[in-house]
């Protein structure tokens, strides 16, 4: 767990990292890294395998510490990571209410669960549900507590690619109701174009692009600017000479 | 279950070449023989498939005794041996002879006030044990210095067999009461400890993060968190425990015992009573079996979030 620095916060909403270090040993994984997230933002942070995606979004979750720099976020944040990592002892009502308290918990995880489409679900044993439906209980265990950011670590990426389809719309319907900054970390270049407010691009331990997609939900399923947008993003990651 | 249709695209492409006979020579077309039927499985309806009367006999029968199919189908032998007179009465005496000396020694009011006794130190050892063995393996797995506390000791208790410390017990606590019950706690103890300190340190790692994001506290991590996800190991635990008080409890009641099932067995081999020994080694035999089922009960209860694997 990081220590908690008593310095004023420089920005009051959203995320903000700055001149964040973080080494394994010698290997340095995250390289003097910079990113801010505005208010109500769906950042995308793409990058490949390896490239130190999950260790900057445990540092933001304040899972881990920097070794240098500091990491500025709302103290109010949830996180969705890869797995659903539901517990399997507990039914899905109480896998959402784990983090909650007071009399009304029950009836806020009973709406978030309707939120995520999984009303008449509650009762049911994680070994009853399907990988959509685990992932989706873990996104309302998330939504539930009305974070001000959502840390979203591939948390499609184990699914078939109807099932992410779904996702993604949940996603954007979520977002119109809560009022969150979100950071989506994926590898999967339409998964960004598909939901991304501004697409991050980072690679050996530093975020080289930062590109805005002004695209409406039309374009962004198919059109001329969302090609381009593609091409830019695959030669951003190295790809360019493979499509 | 479901059937798969057999669609010849989809086994031309998919079938490994390892199935796959080796092509004949293509210069000999003649000579060439049909190729062997590739093996293949077709998934129907439990109800429609095809069944030999064998497999009908086989499900009738099901297994009425479960596991207790084979001590009654031992029980029965040795009735008929027995009864053959091939194993000698002071020897093995036939399973309804041991019965009707239980019935007598029930009237003559000796088996039950025995019973009651060795029921009551166990209750007593075991009671005394497990407390303390959660207690200290609750400490131990949650703390790391309740781990440096207990853990060594625990270790060199695991290694000395219960049967060896009764002679210390004796010196130390006297042939009374106080030994017997102090026996059956520690066979009780050690294997508590030991099984939920492995539990509790072995819940998965990612659960205990992701409900420190969700912002659960201490307690909601410990109560919805690791007790629950120590409570295979724990039941584990109590299995051993009860073995093991039972264990202890035979020991404890085999050295100078004035009363107790343990009395009745010594009483029975000093007066070549073989019939009572067997009386007691029935109804320790019971209890074992009984702690067994509880454990059993426990486990269907407590465990019916946990997808296990069921033999055919």
């Amino acid at each position: 767990m990081s220590t908690v620095s008593v310095t004023p916060p420089r920005q009051q909403a959203g995320a903000l990292v700055d001149d964040v270090v973080r080494r394994f040993g010698d290997r340095v994984v995250l390289d003097h890294l910079y990113l801010t997230i505005a208010d109500e933002e769906l950042v995308v942070l793409l990058g490949p395998s390896g490239c130190g995606k999950t260790t900057l979004l445990r540092l933001m979750a304040g899972l881990d510490g920097p070794d240098g720099g500091t990491v500025e976020v709302p103290a109010r944040r949830a996180i969705v990571f890869q797995g659903d990592r539901l517990l399997p002892w507990q039914r899905a009502l109480r896998n959402v209410t784990l983090g909650l308290h007071g009399p009304d918990a029950e009836q806020r995880a009973r709406d978030a669960l309707a939120e995520v489409g999984l009303a008449g679900r509650e009762r049911a044993w994680p070994k009853e549900l399907s990988g959509g439906e685990a992932q989706r209980v873990a996104l309302a265990r998330a939504l539930v507590s009305h974070p001000e950011l959502v840390l979203l670590d591939e948390p499609f990426a184990a699914l078939d690619a109807i099932t992410r389809r779904r996702m993604h719309n949940l996603v954007r319907t979520l977002r119109r109701q809560h009022h969150a900054a979100m950071l989506l970390v994926t590898h999967d270049v339409d998964e960004a174009i598909a939901l991304a407010d501004r697409i991050v691009v980072m690679s050996q331990g530093r975020i080289d692009t930062s590109r805005p997609v002004t695209l409406s939900a039309a374009d962004r399923e198919a059109s001329v600017s969302r090609e381009d947008l593609r091409a830019a993003l695959l030669a951003d990651l190295g790809l360019a000479d493979q499509h | 279950m479901t059937e798969i249709s057999p669609s010849p695209a989809v086994s031309e492409a998919y079938s490994p070449a390892t199935d796959a006979p080796a092509p004949a020579p293509v210069l000999t077309p003649t000579t060439g023989a049909p190729a062997p039927a590739r093996a293949r499985e077709v998934f129907v309806a439990a109800g429609a498939r095809r069944t030999s009367a064998f497999t009908r006999w086989r499900r009738r029968l099901s297994w009425p005794l479960g596991i207790y199919t084979t001590p009654v189908a031992i029980l029965i032998i040795w009735e008929i041996l027995a009864e053959a007179g091939v194993l000698g009465p002071t020897y093995a005496p036939a399973p309804t002879a041991i019965a009707r000396t239980a019935a007598q020694l029930w009237h003559q009011g000796v088996l039950g006030p025995d019973l009651a006794i060795s029921l009551r130190r166990a209750a007593i050892g075991l009671a005394l044990g497990l407390s303390i063995g959660i207690v200290t393996g609750v400490i131990g797995g949650l703390l790391s210095s309740g781990e440096h506390l207990f853990n060594g000791i625990v270790q060199i208790f695991n290694t000395i067999p219960i049967l060896a410390i009764l002679p210390v017990m004796i010196v130390w606590f006297g042939i009374d009461e106080l030994t017997k019950v102090l026996i059956i706690a520690f066979g009780a103890f050690v294997p508590m400890y030991l099984n939920l300190f492995a539990a509790i340190r072995g819940v998965d790692q990612r659960l205990v993060e992701m409900a420190h994001t969700t912002g659960a506290g201490r307690w909601r991590l410990v109560t919805r968190v690791i007790f629950p996800g120590a409570m295979p190991g724990f039941l584990v635990g109590l299995r051993f425990s009860l073995a093991y008080s039972i264990l202890g409890l035979v020991a404890a009641e085999t050295v100078n015992a004035s009363s107790g099932i343990g009395f009745l067995i010594t009483n029975g081999q000093t007066y070549l009573q073989t019939t009572q020994v067997f009386v007691g080694l029935v109804i320790y035999a019971i209890l074992g079996l009984l702690a067994d089922q509880f454990v059993r009960l426990l486990q269907r209860v407590l465990l019916q979030w946990r997808p296990s694997y069921e033999a055919s």
